[in-house]
């Protein structure tokens, strides 16, 4: 048995043998969240692939609507993102602490620009009619003057439309949680909460801001990136 | 886990700034690839590159190379119940209509 007369810190609570071991155990459990995150998520992208091998044509017409150079620039903007929130892990490692609130208020800022543009988005989409409901209509036409999607499929158009807002949906969703965790470890930053012997809320916090990015890097390429070479 | 050998050894921002460029890169490239008419290839090529840009992120900015083997066991093992659930799934929408079966 372990000596378990310890005095109790924040990097060494009363149940753990050592700071090494509750670092371990929270990464494991950070972890085991996100696997239920996947599987969450991964009942949307199996709903996506259904759907899009049932209407390939209609779900390639539909993409080439969303704003790729737009969709390009914010995968970027949250890469940027996921790299100054490893920096402040790394700060938080080094035990700086002015470092880690730079770090955090800049991912913070990035995070924020890319919820902005989403907005941005998803108005330009609302003003199209894209936004399934009654009043959506998909009325692009080809270079012979008819209908891009025809009549008859429109529905389908809506299927997509519907994957598209509800799995950016859930991602932005995500994204404001980020956000409020964001200004939380801030807020303890500041505090002086963190050093080098206990930053475990900021290595948890950095795990699941770079799952956010994770997911988006699959959503990007499957949403706005199909067939884009197709003659309109 | 009485392991106290591995501790956790602290990145370079010169390794943090080649993934970030690694990752930028390869988002302008699946960009400009899927202006290119590739066939069936086009999602191939994408997923290919989505799937690097997961491995790099994990490996490096999620410190899974710097993980225990418990955690990285969690990791494989929660993507292998991901490939479950879309593998099983499209057995059955794939296959549907090679059969003449009532109900479909």
């Amino acid at each position: 048995m372990a000596d378990h007369a310890h005095t109790e810190t924040l990097a060494l609570r009363m149940q753990f043998d050592t700071e090494e071991q509750q670092k371990d155990c929270s990464t494991l459990g950070m972890w085991v969240f996100l696997i239920t995150e996947v599987m969450f998520f991964g009942g949307m992208f199996a709903a996506y692939t259904i759907y899009r091998q049932l209407y390939p044509h209609v779900f390639a017409v539909a993409s080439t609507s969303l704003n790729g150079p737009i969709g390009a620039f914010n995968t970027c903007v949250l890469l940027l993102s996921s790299f100054t929130m490893v920096m402040a892990v790394r700060s938080g490692q080094l035990g700086k602490r002015k470092a880690i609130i730079v770090w955090l208020i800049l991912t913070l800022i990035f995070g924020g620009a890319f919820l902005g543009v989403k907005a941005y988005e998803w108005n330009e989409k609302y003003v199209e009619h894209h936004i399934p409901g009654a009043s959506f209509h998909f009325d692009e036409k080809g270079s012979d003057g008819k209908l891009l999607i025809p009549e008859s499929e429109q529905g389908h158009a809506q299927i997509f439309f519907s994957l598209y807002f509800a799995m950016t949906g859930l991602h932005a969703m995500h994204m404001v949680v980020g956000v409020g965790m964001l200004l939380w470890l801030i807020w303890a930053a500041k505090a002086g909460t963190y050093s080098a012997k206990y930053f475990t809320p900021i290595d948890i916090g950095g795990l699941y801001w770079h799952f956010v990015d994770v997911i988006w890097i699959f959503l990007f390429p499957l949403l706005y990136l199909i067939d884009r070479h197709l003659p309109k | 886990m009485s392991d106290h050998s591995q501790e956790h050894p602290i990145d370079t921002v010169r390794t943090y700034a080649l993934i970030l460029a690694t990752l930028l890169g390869l988002t302008i490239l699946t960009t400009a690839v899927a202006y290119v008419d590739l066939g069936p290839f086009s999602t191939v090529i994408a997923l290919a590159i989505a799937c690097t840009k997961m491995t790099l992120v994990a490996l490096f900015f999620m410190h899974v190379r710097h993980s225990t083997k418990l955690t990285k066991l969690v990791i494989v093992g929660g993507l292998l119940w991901l490939l479950i659930l879309l593998f099983m799934t499209m057995t059955d929408f794939a296959t549907r209509t090679w059969l003449g079966v009532p109900g479909r």
